[in-house]
């Protein structure tokens, strides 16, 4: 398989435009060797972000002919469309420059979702026994691999519709600390997802979970807040 | 991004919520009228030509469409996570299809 891949990938940051390279092609090639290729070899001013190449850090996720996907593990063949890729920054995040956005209102979310461990002091003492078919550790289990790539996050129009929406990811994230035996204050993880821009502004799209590369159901998970923020306001907790 | 089932069955729900907002009251406040203005009978002519019945099966359809993904959504929500959940977009389409269509046919028979 030789010949060349029409490339237009955007260039500047909020204001700017697409530009087109010519790209070898090569067998198995990712979306992000072809943005590497432009990189090191046609224009080593763009901008881009990446580490691991093999799918763990979540770092290298954009949109690719309209789509948001982790460029290191998807196939140029699996998206060119009429031998064309079009690469853009992730949608739902500010532009720093080219194809690096600002990932800072995504981690903001985490934090504003309380999406973060409290120790228990039972826990500190000591180590927690968590049986691996105890209900609650399978919902933590299938919500722990978040890689933080924010495709989801960019894949939600209720975060494009309100930006202050906490998200899918933060969401999730809240969702395996409350399921999480060991963590001190579930009260607080539940709080924190139960405000206006919390679990209950999401309309169960489900693009979230549709766009995962890592196959993580946000919108399973987001259902579960709802249903425990319902019955702790019914209990009058909240 | 928007190319999946899910993502349609909310864009329906979105549209008959919105349609129905705006045709419900309209239909009531035209009933409201007909009824002041005539007497019964002469309303139950009024309310069988066919643009009102035709106007008429449009909303319930609308409600049909409009309350069968409402009950979906409500079940993804409140019951225990389903991975069949999608499959209810279906049986919630044919439920409002039914009830629909069902009542065309009885309205028209
Ligand atoms: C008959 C029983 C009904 C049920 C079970 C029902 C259920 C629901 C549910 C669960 C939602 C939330 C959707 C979401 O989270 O995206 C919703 C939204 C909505 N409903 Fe209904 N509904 C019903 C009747 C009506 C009626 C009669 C109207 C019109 C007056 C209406 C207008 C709307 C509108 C405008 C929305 C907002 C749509 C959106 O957020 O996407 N609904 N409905
Ligand atoms: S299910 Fe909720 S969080 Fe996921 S894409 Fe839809 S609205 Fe966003
Ligand atoms: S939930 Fe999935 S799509 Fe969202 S940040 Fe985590 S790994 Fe990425
Ligand atoms: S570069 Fe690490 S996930 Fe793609």
């Amino acid at each position: 398989m030789t010949g060349t891949l029409k490339v237009e990938i955007w260039r500047g940051a909020e204001e700017g435009h697409f530009e087109a390279f010519e790209v070898p092609t090569q067998p198995s090639q990712t979306v992000l060797d072809l943005v590497t290729y432009v990189q090191r070899k046609l224009d080593p001013s763009l901008a881009y972000r990446f580490a691991c190449r093999v799918g763990v850090c979540g770092s290298c996720a954009m949109m690719v002919n309209g789509t948001p996907r982790w460029t290191c593990r998807t196939h140029v063949n699996k998206v060119a469309a009429e031998g064309k890729v079009r690469i853009a920054p992730l949608r739902n995040l500010p532009v720093i420059k080219d194809l690096a956005t600002d990932m800072a209102p995504f981690f903001d979310r985490m934090q504003e979702a309380k999406g973060r461990f409290v120790p228990s002091e039972a826990a500190a003492k000591d180590v927690a026994v968590v049986p691996p078919d105890d209900p609650k550790r399978k919902e933590a289990a299938a919500g722990i691999e978040c890689i933080g790539c924010a495709v989801c996050h960019s894949a939600c129009d209720v975060v494009a519709w309100r930006p202050d929406y906490l998200g899918p990811a933060a969401l999730n994230r809240a969702w395996t600390l409350v399921n999480d035996v060991r963590d001190g204050d579930r009260q607080g993880h539940l709080a924190a997802v139960a405000v206006d821009a919390g679990c209950h502004a999401c309309h169960s799209h489900q693009s979230c979970a549709e766009h995962c590369p890592v196959g993580l159901n946000p919108s399973r998970s987001i259902a579960g807040l709802k249903q425990l923020v319902l019955w702790a306001a019914v209990r009058g907790e909240l | 991004m928007r190319k999946h089932r899910s993502y349609r069955a909310f864009l329906v729900h979105r549209i008959s919520g919105v349609a129905l907002a705006l045709f419900l009251p309209v239909h009531l406040v035209v009933l409201g009228l007909a009824v002041e203005a005539a007497a019964l009978d002469r309303f139950l002519v009024w309310s069988a030509q066919p643009l009102v019945k035709a106007a008429e099966a449009g909303l319930v359809v609308l409600l049909a469409i409009h309350a069968f993904g409402g009950l979906r959504l409500l079940a993804i929500e409140l019951l225990p996570w389903s991975d069949r959940q999608k499959d209810w977009i279906g049986w919630a389409a044919a439920a409002a299809l039914a009830v629909g269509a069902g009542f065309i046919l009885r309205s028209f028979a």
